[in-house]
């Protein structure tokens, strides 16, 4: 298990994707934050990272897609699923390693905008006059999302050879888990059930945490959401023994 | 026997890919698989190294049932995949690392030194394996096969789109791993088999058709060269060019 993390980690930061993912973010959610009025925590006036946070599920939505679009659709197309198959390695070994390295991407791209937090802290009428509480929350609700995305991502990419439609499926997987769910819940002859659909979708869950309160229901929730796709993964990849 | 296959079947849908073929190799002998395309060599490789699994029929790989212990058969085996599929953007030393990582191999950077000896891949180590050509990719595909020092090596093909020199290297060393170990190699080349090989199975439509000793095989057919043999046996009752060939011969 190990080993594939590495490998796909050191893949990662050979072949840009790394680089390009954390950049791009970095950029998207810096524009987001200083630079365009509507959400600008200088316009806003108040010294919190709300648009931050509200802002980076979208885009995890299209970049961790881009991540993990290629992990495993390349291996089956190159063959070198072969390779990897018949080592003295489990599936689950494949696919948690695989998984891991994802995550890791998405941490890396998250530590830097601490910068964000540093510089809110900083320009506060009373410097420090943030709710850091909400803020370290909203941090681990952001990775726990960013680890359901990226099970969502292996998913698809499980699914087969085309990176393309592995990309497309992952997005629709993760727009559908993160909002889809609440948007349902508004059809009207939904209504006696909307709180149970509404409990589906991972956007409560994100909320519920970022407001600073570590509830165990949130952490099984992503937890175990992640467990039933890399489960879904590692049966689609034991497909060909069927 | 460190490999012993009895009766094993492999269907793909309708399609009998193999059907009860039965045969076992052991230690200090080079078998050779021979067939035309699509006869089931692949397929019997890919069983023995627990890639797919059988439609019906036994494959023990040094004791070890390739279905109630394949991480066992996979710590013993070798395994050079049809298509030589390897990681292009990896670096030769980078991807020799990675595959001892897997196998959990103590002394990594000796062992890999040793296996680029072998290998002879000295000058483009340190290359990309997509800056390669094809037969010094074959070369790292033989490579992370026997880098585990593995007691079955089943190569796939493992000549295929070598220069004759490289031909050469590579069968010698077939040869000498071959000593110790059990070798099972698949191809389509006459003259590998009698410059490799000490025993040869012949697999036609799924079935074996001749499984003896290279030398028996000579004798059985004794003014026939292998070529012959192979055409008589695997084309008796198939209409192709091939065929019309031999039968003006």
């Amino acid at each position: 298990m190990l080993a594939i993390l590495y490998k796909e980690i050191s893949g990662f930061f050979s072949s840009l994707v790394a680089y390009i993912t954390i950049a791009a973010f970095l950029i998207v959610t810096g524009l987001f934050l200083f630079v365009f009025p509507e959400s600008s925590i200088l316009d806003y006036g108040y010294a919190g990272l709300d648009s931050f946070f509200n802002i980076a599920p979208y885009i995890f939505m299209f970049l961790i897609p881009a991540i993990t679009m290629r992990s495993l659709a390349e291996e089956r197309k190159d063959g070198t699923f072969e390779l990897l198959a018949t080592r003295p390695i489990t599936e689950w070994d494949i696919v948690i390693g695989k998984f891991l390295a994802s995550v890791a991407i998405v941490l890396l791209t998250l530590i830097p905008t601490l910068i964000y937090y540093f510089s809110v802290y900083q320009l506060g009428v009373i410097k420090g006059n943030v709710d850091t509480g909400a803020v370290i929350g909203s941090y681990i609700g952001l990775l726990l999302l960013g680890s359901a995305f990226v099970s969502l991502g292996l998913f698809a990419s499980s699914l087969g050879k085309n990176q393309v439609i592995a990309f497309t499926i992952a997005v629709f997987l993760c727009f559908f888990f993160f909002s889809g769910f609440d948007s349902i819940s508004q059809i009207l002859s939904f209504q006696s059930v909307s709180s149970y659909l509404m409990a589906i979708g991972i956007n409560q869950h994100y909320q519920s945490i970022s407001r600073g309160v570590l509830d165990t229901r949130d952490l099984v929730y992503f937890l175990s959401f992640s467990a039933v796709f890399l489960l879904f993964t590692k049966t689609i990849l034991g497909g060909r023994k069927w | 026997m460190s490999i012993s296959v009895s009766n094993l079947t492999k269907d793909y849908g309708k399609h009998t890919a193999l059907n009860g073929i039965s045969f076992e190799a052991s230690a200090g002998k080079v078998l050779g698989f021979l067939g035309p395309n699509g006869a089931g060599k692949s397929t019997t490789m890919k069983i023995l190294t627990c890639f797919i699994p059988q439609t019906s029929g036994k494959a023990s790989v040094c004791g070890f049932d390739v279905v109630e212990a394949p991480l066992d058969v996979r710590r013993v085996i070798g395994y050079l995949p049809e298509h030589n599929p390897l990681y292009l953007e990896m670096y030769v030393k980078e991807a020799l690392g990675f595959i001892c990582d897997i196998h959990k191999i103590a002394n990594k950077q000796e062992r890999i030194k040793e296996v680029i000896e072998l290998t002879g891949l000295d000058n483009e180590q340190f290359k990309k394996i997509g800056a390669l050509s094809k037969g010094y990719r074959q070369r790292v595909g033989l490579a992370q096969a026997i880098l585990p020092d593995p007691q079955v090596l089943i190569l796939d093909e493992p000549t295929s789109g070598l220069d004759p020199n490289q031909v050469v290297g590579i069968r010698s060393l077939i040869r000498k791993l071959g000593k110790t170990k059990t070798v099972i190699l698949s191809t389509h080349i006459m003259q590998e088999v009698e410059a490799v090989c000490d025993h040869v199975i012949i697999i036609n439509k799924g079935e074996i058709v001749a499984n003896s000793d290279l030398n028996d095989l000579r004798s059985k057919y004794p003014d026939k060269s292998l070529e012959k043999i192979f055409i008589t046996l695997t084309n008796s009752n198939q209409d192709g060019i091939s065929g019309r060939e031999a039968g003006l011969n």
